[in-house]
């Protein structure tokens, strides 16, 4: 870019940029304000809300407050729990799902196109309109264990991961993804003899990184941040996630320093997180989008 | 691409099969299962057998009546008055036992209009459920448009080429990875009558001249409240689904513009916004979705409270089919949940179809 640099030109920028950094104060200043708050004192926090102090680790500043959410709640239950549930959702649906796109988009088969208009339906099923009758569901499903036959799914680990290893918009993304693909490559391969499976795991699989990802992003933060199902169907502290546990925290009394602590503690991970995948982030939010 | 090597009936059946089965399950079914109870007296867990019940619950969630009176009058035919306006019998009397009006026994009064000397009374079965109803259709007529302007807003900044723009793309975006769980909890402290950071921020910004305010214990403000905060967290997903749509637009017809000498708001009025026309009917449509949804901030922030003021059809349906283990009655909710959603789509589909 060819830079004349004129006072104008000069003025334009600044002007620009401060709006931006206006804006991204806007956006920051609540989750600076909780790392900061989760350092401090009750008393010392809520006095330090009159002030800039407020955004900044000065004062009486110790991890108190986390040794403290320890011991009210049992914090690391939950943790482990939101990350076998997540993690396990998230594989088999990333497995479940690119098997259905395959299926749908590269294998000729008798009723695929009544099949996967059905599950584009499923799109507009907003899942607060179904947690209700899932919920009499759940209470009374079937289940083979080491204990033999047994009926009622609440209060389990299957409860919070099966019904959500499926769903329509991960299948539609990959078929969309699929769709992409040079389709010749795979008849290609057909001819020369190899198998379904072969094709699906050699061939596409290699060449689905980014929609896995996608997929994989999704579905980590959709399950990672639920609440209305585990509410209902966690009762025991032993199997509740922690978007459930946060419940021990604003009860009566609420200790403003503990739930800082506890709220840092399980959001600070993700934010890392979406800070080191930024660009796989957004790319997978954009992607919901731009085919819809 | 059909063709001899392609074709496998047992290949598509097995690869497709499980996903399938589960959205069965797991979608379809609790759908099916939503209509269905909804006609029963199903609970979670009940001694009684279920039986059908036909439009009960819609009628006890639904029904509505009106009521219109005539002030009362005294011996002389003069309206009595009561603090200075007319006195008018209590919709009580006509509600409660009243053999000439069997159509609104047990129905409460929803709201009264005046005209005429005379006052209709509008009474609801359910006014709880009435007023969550009133709320839910607020918080998305006003988030709708708001948020994805704002939304709008944000990708015309982000999309400038400027040096370190990622930067802040990735700040505006962060609120959407924190949950709304989370959000909510933080957000009631910064909301905070005494102490809040938002009561502290506007009192030094107009120094002492606004009084403090209770945000989320006062019913005119409580609504509200949550509105700001919903958009907050969520107008970053919104920013980058438009900043994709301004990327397919093809920069030769900025070039063109440009050669063209079109002015800015020239350049958005005949490039940019023809340009963004699919991607703005899909973002009314998901917002609206999203927001029909409303439940996690009411949970955490207010309870539906205070005085009903943040009562949303999710919460209440919660309320009945968790809270009182009432599913059938839940499930009555969710059915009219799904016509409202639906239909909107619909409408917002058709009003913004291509024109041809």
């Amino acid at each position: 870019m060819a830079m004349i640099a004129s006072d104008n030109h000069g003025l334009r920028l600044v002007t620009r940029y401060a709006v931006l950094v206006l804006i991204a104060v806007i956006f920051i200043f609540p989750l600076v304000f909780m790392l900061m708050s989760s350092l401090k004192p009750d008393q010392q926090l809520l006095q330090d809300s009159g002030s800039l102090r407020a955004f900044l680790p000065v004062g009486d500043i110790s991890l108190q407050n986390y040794t403290k959410a320890f011991e009210r709640a049992p914090v690391l239950t939950f943790v482990f729990n939101s990350l076998l549930v997540t993690g396990v959702t998230v594989v088999l649906s990333l497995v479940l799902c690119s098997m259905a796109g395959f299926a749908f988009v590269f294998v000729d088969w008798k009723g695929r196109g009544v099949l996967l208009s059905v599950l584009l339906a499923t799109l507009i099923v907003p899942f607060e309109t179904i947690a209700i009758p899932m919920l009499l569901l759940a209470s009374k499903l079937p289940w083979v264990g080491m204990e033999g036959l047994s009926y009622g799914w609440l209060n389990t680990y299957r409860v919070q991961i099966v019904p959500f290893i499926a769903d329509g918009l991960t299948v539609f993304l990959f078929v969309q993804y699929f769709k992409d693909l040079p389709g010749e490559l795979i008849e290609a391969a057909r001819v020369e003899g190899a198998s379904w499976w072969q094709i699906y795991r050699k061939i596409v699989m290699p060449l689905s990184g980014p929609i896995l990802a996608t997929a994989a992003i999704l579905k980590f933060l959709t399950m990672y941040n639920q609440y209305l199902w585990p509410l209902m169907v966690t009762q025991e502290e032993g199997y509740r996630p922690v978007m459930v546990g946060l419940q021990y925290f604003f009860q009566l009394n609420v200790a403003w320093g503990e739930v800082m602590a506890y709220l840092s503690l399980i959001t600070v991970p993700v934010l890392a997180f979406y800070l080191y995948l930024q660009k796989a982030f957004i790319a997978s939010i954009a992607s919901t989008g731009v085919k819809g | 691409m059909a063709s001899k090597f392609t074709r496998s009936n047992r290949t598509g059946f097995l690869m497709a099969g499980p996903a399938v089965f589960l959205i069965g399950c797991f979608v379809i079914l609790p759908f099916l299962f939503a209509i269905a109870f909804s006609f029963t007296n199903q609970r979670l867990m009940s001694p009684n057998p279920t039986e059908w019940v036909g439009l009960s619950n819609y009628e006890a969630l639904l029904g509505l009546g009106t009521l219109t009176l005539e002030p009362e009058k005294d011996a002389t035919g003069a309206v009595v008055m009561e603090d200075g306006e007319p006195k008018f019998p209590a919709t009580r009397s006509f509600t409660r036992g009243n053999p000439d009006y069997p159509q609104l026994a047990g129905m409460r009064e929803w709201f009264s209009f005046d005209h005429g000397g005379s006052r209709t009374f509008v009474l609801a079965r359910d006014v709880v459920f009435m007023t969550a109803v009133v709320n839910t259709f607020l918080f998305v007529i006003i988030v709708a448009p708001v948020q994805a302007g704002i939304a709008l807003g944000l990708a015309l900044l982000i999309n400038q080429r400027l040096r370190g723009i990622n930067v802040f793309r990735a700040i505006y975006f962060m609120p959407v990875v924190v949950s709304i769980v989370v959000v909510s909890l933080l957000w009631r402290l910064i909301y905070d009558g005494q102490s809040g950071l938002l009561n502290n921020l506007l009192s030094a910004v107009s120094f002492g001249m606004i009084p403090q305010i209770d945000w989320l214990g006062n019913p005119d403000t409580a609504l509200g409240a949550i509105i700001g905060m919903s958009i907050w967290q969520a107008v970053g997903f919104h920013m980058v689904i438009w900043l994709s749509g301004l990327q397919t637009i093809s920069p030769t017809l900025y070039e063109a513009a440009a050669i063209e000498g079109a002015s800015k708001t020239q350049v958005f009025r005949y490039i940019t916004w023809p340009g963004l026309r699919n991607t703005a009917v899909l973002i009314l449509i998901v917002i609206t979705m999203q927001a029909f949804g409303l439940f996690a901030q009411i949970d955490v922030m207010t309870n539906g409270g205070p005085l009903d003021s943040t009562q949303t059809i999710v919460f209440q349906a919660v309320e009945r089919g968790y809270v009182k283990k009432d599913i059938s009655g839940g499930s009555a909710i969710s059915v009219v949940l799904f016509v409202i959603v639906l239909s909107i789509s619909l409408i917002q589909r058709w009003l913004t179809r291509e024109k041809s």
